[in-house]
């Protein structure tokens, strides 16, 4: 190794930033939101009466929290052009593209994580709440949208932001799918001009940051929180 | 849907000819293991020293190993594996980069893979450690220093044995983490049961078959693993603290 070569990072940092990291961003809200949305109901329905409903729920969160999530990225890189084929009665697989592969997996996938932090945060609030606003004659979309879960997520944001940090280091997973993120652009310059040590140096060192100052600011907000009530 | 289903696949010899896609399979759950358990070792002994100095009172030795946690907290595994795998052989002294590089390539992805992902999991460990030293009560050390032991003697005859009590929930999920994780090491090359469903899948184009007995596979491990930490779970408790009266 004949030194570190600053002048590859400059050099390419506009590719490694504009195309890499804005697509493994992309991917990690994206990702996020959707796996709130999923997660919050799959808790609803973990939480439901409903033994079918609950028992559905149960199975796929755990079924997803026992599996590598590499495993699941195969899963469903291969299966979603045939559920695709399936839905739109196109009679064959439908090739769709690696972002929108990778970004269901992901919602798929880390719903089962966000379940559980949404049940937790739900059960967190005294049943009384749900039990007066159904005496008070609101359905139970009403006591859930208007009492229940504005607290439930109130209570679970540290968790949600934690987890949405970890979301943001599972992405660089899609490096198995050859996809362009922060580390499979990296990885391309690497390869292409031989500098892996600097290349995969100035990921590690990037992650670091983002993920560092990420958490810290998710210790501000639970501060900040925790004053509030 | 034309997907041409092939149970019997399994039974077809593998490309590399020393035996049947199941075998390949089989000897893919043997490295799984194999590696989390040698990185598991790792894990523990970091995970412990690096706990026990968070909590030993001395400052500078609390900020490195913070440091330590937030260092292998903030980097995708991944990456870390990487660093190992492509970066740590270039920067060490050149007769000991050259001599990983020409190590036999199985083996080197082998205890690559097991130095990162121990690392990886130590960090973590260290953070349930000191967690469980934080959560006794304050009474405790007190009681233990009263009675003449010395610090080292403190954590090793009073804190720890309660800690490891508490915390093995935690670790036992901490355990299957490490398990799944594992299967981060086949993007160095190392055919662990995710790796060997991967290569079965490329050679056989059976996919579903091949992802569906990696899978079996995966929760038939998770559920040996439950079933072993929940018995050593048993066999640890204290009659009559921390719920052991069941």
């Amino acid at each position: 190794m004949n030194g570190f070569d600053f002048d590859t990072i400059v050099r390419t940092a506009p590719y490694l930033f504009k195309v890499g990291l804005v697509f493994t961003l992309k991917l990690t809200f994206l990702s996020t939101v959707g796996a709130i949305v999923l997660g919050t109901l799959l808790a609803m329905m973990r939480l439901s009466s409903s033994r079918l409903l609950s028992g559905v729920a149960g199975t796929y969160v755990n079924l997803m929290r026992a599996l590598p999530l590499i495993l699941i990225i195969f899963w469903f890189y291969f299966l979603v052009p045939y559920i695709v084929g399936w839905v739109t009665q196109a009679g064959r697989p439908i090739a769709v593209g690696g972002f929108t592969s990778a970004l269901i997996t992901f919602v798929l996938f880390e719903a089962a994580y966000f379940c559980e932090i949404m049940r937790a945060g739900i059960q967190s609030i005294p049943s009384g709440q749900a039990g007066a606003g159904y005496a008070l004659g609101l359905n139970y979309w009403q006591v859930m949208g208007k009492i229940v879960l504005p607290q439930a997520f109130r209570n679970m944001t540290p968790l949600l932001l934690t987890q949405m940090i970890v979301v943001f280091q599972d992405t660089s997973l899609v490096y198995v799918l050859s996809l362009t993120d922060f580390l499979g652009a990296a990885n391309n310059v690497a390869q292409r001009d031989g500098r892996l040590v600097e290349m995969f140096v100035f990921v590690a060192v990037v992650y670091f940051i983002i993920s560092y100052t990420a958490s810290r600011l998710v210790k501000v907000v639970e501060q900040r929180m925790a004053i509030a009530r | 849907m034309n997907y041409n289903w092939n149970w019997m696949v399994f039974w077809d010899p593998s490309p590399d000819g020393t035996g049947t896609y199941l075998y390949t399979l089989i000897r893919g759950v043997y490295w799984t293991l194999g590696a989390s358990a040698a990185a598991w070792i790792i894990a523990l002994a970091f995970g412990v020293v690096v706990g026990v100095l968070r909590t030993s009172g001395i400052g500078w030795l609390q900020r490195v190993c913070a440091g330590y946690v937030e260092l292998f907290r903030n980097v995708p595994l991944l990456v870390q594996i990487f660093l190992w795998y492509f970066v740590m052989p270039e920067v060490v002294p050149e007769s000991l980069g050259n001599a990983i590089k020409s190590a036999d390539p199985t083996w080197s992805t082998f205890w690559t893979a097991v130095i990162a992902l121990g690392l990886f999991t130590s960090a973590r460990i260290a953070e349930q450690i000191r967690a469980g030293i934080e959560s006794l009560p304050r009474g405790q050390g007190m009681a233990a220093t009263a009675l003449g032991l010395t610090r080292p003697q403190a954590y090793r005859y009073v804190l720890l044995p309660i800690t490891a009590r508490i915390i093995m929930p935690p670790l036992a999920s901490e355990a299957l983490n490490l398990i799944k994780n594992s299967s981060v090491a086949f993007t160095i090359g190392l055919l662990e049961l995710t790796g060997a469903a991967r290569a079965m899948q490329e050679f056989t184009f059976q996919i579903f078959e091949s992802f569906a007995a990696a899978t079996v596979l995966y929760l038939i491990i998770n559920i040996l693993v439950v079933a072993g930490m929940r018995y050593i779970e048993r066999r640890l408790q204290v009659p009559g603290y921390l719920g052991a009266a069941r």
